[in-house]
């Protein structure tokens, strides 16, 4: 018997039960680092799950990159996805599976780099699923390199003296790009540092989710996120610093929103 | 008016000891262990019996490793229904 | 009887496709195969099923990983350079062990190369393509009747196998009109179930994951020990090939594809001036009938490969042979497409060296 049975079991003859560990989010460890984004956004995103009670019509896909196991822990089916391509394995599942609820979860190397051309396209075709965008500017997978969203002259291990705007560009706002695509339904960031910022993801990813019975268009909801031991910080130093050099480049908020006719149409 | 009284329950051996609800929680409820888990992290425990059930913890533990319970006045609900034990259980109690 | 049609190789493919109960293409143009994706957008509207033009061939190939991986009966075609653009994507789909058919109606190379058929993708084809160790089943056929037979036989070893089988075909069956007809197949009768399908977990059944990411090596290997012994399975009862007057051969000729035809004609020429030549034509290039060549190569004075490359699928020959006979290649490259006249040139000569000389045949010349 799981741990959460048992405490429930135990605490609910005195009082009611408020907060618990989602049923879908699988009872193992999860191998992210302290204080991860990764596995708070896959906490809530689980807890979203059961909250539409959409379990069973679910099909994730899960990214090369921090993310690369999170089909270990998310209880819904789940495809793994070559570095870049999980917007075109969505596409693929989508096209066969359209009654399903289909999402991605993807890192900022993994959406912004190596997979923009499918990004963009699957953007750009109106494809009817969920990105969930972990933007934490940094590949931390593999040990801590430049990503495109890295703020400008950020020490990173390519990037050593600081990112370059001259050689390496200026950190990209992929969001802000997809929103400007007509066939972008939803686009927000969003972040998971706080309680308060946890509550607004959720209520963000419960629209996007709900946006995709509509068949409208892709939603992303982008969460901007820490990575302790890329930026080598306590993960509450590490959220203090997201807060004064990420949120300032991505601020966060809805950037996209469906008017009234598009929901109603 | 009297503050709604809750509780926290922390699942130690899950607790990666990031500390963030520590930092999140408004009553300064939780304070890190002296005792290392398993794991060898320390890990978040109740200091102090003032916790309100705000959930504040709860939401930003990356590890779901915190169960929050509150008093509440009301009538027999239903507050809880377990399918991941063996068999399916449904509990309810009656508010005091 | 069967309607008989006359096609394009690239069409009767794309027919056989819709006929054989394809769910959902995805695929990029690129010459000489564009005819396939423009015939599929003009009749999957009108018959069922998805379409969808992607924005390259990486992405191609990802969204029949997807809809492969969410039990569909997928396919996508293309020609060399989008097919060198697939290898990661086929790769991921060996392993994970997904159903799909691909196509390759190949170009001269390499590089950008030209449009003209040729057969330079053999080893591509036949030695894995991609990283890490997997075949697909290879199937080339000769004809326009074999570019759609070949589909439906293609989606059944699919799918008997979970395996992705590639028809490796040229850009002159692709672009060649010949009679066609079509069997008769009903899909839903070939329908098999697939329970590890991303289809939804539902409460009967545990979650399903489609990944071929196993970190811990005794894991992968364990994984690649299950890839190998299925493709043990396949050589041993997947083999095909195609003999053409071997019965009384002194000389045999081997080719596959488009080569054998130009081959057929060379056989004639032969016979008609008292040389008993014999083809022998491999219809699975992978698994190749290394077993069946080798028994006809003891019966021959010379075995003479044809191919349209620098000579690929002679490496598999001179495998088969096993030095029983000497083998000699020959073959043009980038588009270029021998005559019947010049290959018997070619193995009239190589004939006179080895019957000319009482002693050891010469050394194989390439």
């Amino acid at each position: 018997m799981s741990e959460k049975g048992t405490v429930v079991a135990e605490k609910a003859s005195e009082m009611d039960l408020v907060y618990c560990r989602p049923e879908s989010l699988l009872d193992v460890r999860m191998h992210y680092c302290p204080g991860c984004g990764h596995t708070t956004t896959h906490k809530i995103l689980m807890e979203v799950i059961d909250q539409l009670n959409i379990q069973e019509e679910t099909i994730g896909v899960a990214p090369v990159g921090c993310a690369v196991l999170a089909y270990e822990y998310l209880n819904v089916d789940m495809h793994q996805a070559a570095h870049g391509r999980a917007t075109a394995v969505a596409t693929g599942i989508k096209a066969v599976q359209p009654d399903k609820y289909v999402f991605t979860y993807q890192g900022d190397g993994d959406l912004a780099a190596i997979g923009t051309a499918e990004t963009i396209h699957s953007a750009n075709r109106g494809e009817n699923f969920l990105i969930i965008f972990i933007n934490n500017g940094i590949y931390g997978m593999t040990g801590g390199q430049m990503a495109p969203t890295t703020p400008i002259g950020e020490k990173t291990a390519t990037s050593p003296y600081g990112r370059d705007k001259k050689t390496a560009g200026a950190p990209i706002d992929i969001t802000n790009l997809l929103a400007q695509l007509p066939g972008t339904f939803y686009a927000t960031r969003q972040a998971v540092h706080s309680a308060n910022a946890v509550r607004k993801t959720k209520k963000a990813l419960i629209k996007a989710f709900e946006y995709q019975k509509l068949d409208k268009g892709l939603c992303i909801v982008e969460v901007v996120s820490n990575c302790p031991s890329g930026w080598k910080l306590t993960p509450y130093e590490s959220n203090e610093w997201m807060k004064e050099h990420m949120m300032t480049i991505y601020p966060l908020g809805d950037i996209k929103t469906p008017s009234k006719e598009d929901l109603l149409s | 008016m009297a503050k709604v009284k809750g509780e926290v329950k922390i699942a130690i051996e899950t607790c990666k000891g990031c500390e963030l609800c520590i930092h999140e929680c408004p009553q300064e409820t939780l304070v890190m262990s002296d005792e290392l888990n398993q794991r060898g992290y320390h890990y978040a425990v109740v200091a102090i019996d003032n916790c309100t059930g705000c959930t504040n913890c709860a939401l930003v533990c990356p590890d779901a490793c915190i169960t929050v319970y509150r008093e509440q006045r009301g009538k027999k609900k239903l507050v809880a229904q377990l399918s991941n034990i063996t068999e399916n259980v449904t509990i309810t109690i009656d508010g005091r | 009887m069967s309607e008989v049609l006359f096609m394009k190789g690239n069409e009767a493919l794309a027919e056989a496709a819709i006929r054989a109960g394809l769910d959902a293409y995805f695929g990029y143009p690129i010459t000489p195969q564009s005819e396939i994706l423009e015939y599929l957008t003009a009749q999957i509207p009108k018959r069922g099923g998805v379409v969808l033009q992607a924005e390259s061939e990486v992405a191609a190939i990802n969204m029949i990983y997807g809809a492969a991986g969410a039990g569909s009966r997928v396919m996508t075609t293309t020609s060399s350079p989008g097919f060198s653009l697939m290898q990661e994507g086929i790769s991921y789909i060996a392993s994970a062990q997904l159903p799909c058919l691909l196509a390759n109606v190949v170009r001269g190379g390499p590089g950008l190369g030209t449009i003209q058929p040729s057969q330079g993708d053999y080893f591509q084809a036949t030695k894995g393509g991609g990283h890490g160790d997997y075949y697909m089943i290879v199937l080339a056929p000769s004809t326009v009747q074999e570019m759609a037979d070949f589909v439906y036989l293609g989606f059944d070893l699919a799918d008997k196998y979970r395996t992705p089988v590639m028809i490796l075909a040229d850009g002159a069956l692709g672009q060649g009109m010949e009679k066609v007809t079509f069997p008769d197949y009903d899909p839903a009768a070939r329908k098999i179930a697939k329970p590890w399908a991303t289809t939804g977990k539902t409460p009967d059944r545990e979650r399903n994951v489609i990944t071929s990411l196993y970190l811990q090596p005794e894991k992968m290997e364990e994984l690649n020990l299950v890839l190998q012994k299925k493709y043990n399975t396949i050589r041993q009862n997947e083999i095909l090939w195609e003999e053409y007057l071997t019965d009384d051969a002194e000389v045999l000729f081997t080719a596959f594809g488009l080569a054998a035809r130009i081959v057929r004609k060379t056989i004639q020429l032969a016979r008609e001036k008292g040389i008993k030549a014999g083809l022998f034509r491999p219809k699975t290039v992978w698994p190749f009938p290394y077993k069946c060549l080798n028994e006809l190569a003891h019966q021959v004075d010379l075995i003479q490969d044809i191919e349209l490359n620098a000579g690929q699928m002679v490496e598999d020959v001179r495998l088969g042979v096993e030095g029983a006979t000497p083998v000699f290649f020959h073959g043009r490259m980038g588009g270029m497409i021998p005559t019947p006249e010049e290959v018997l040139e070619k193995m009239e000569a190589n004939l006179a060296t080895v019957r000319g000389r009482n002693g050891r045949p010469k050394e194989d010349v390439r």
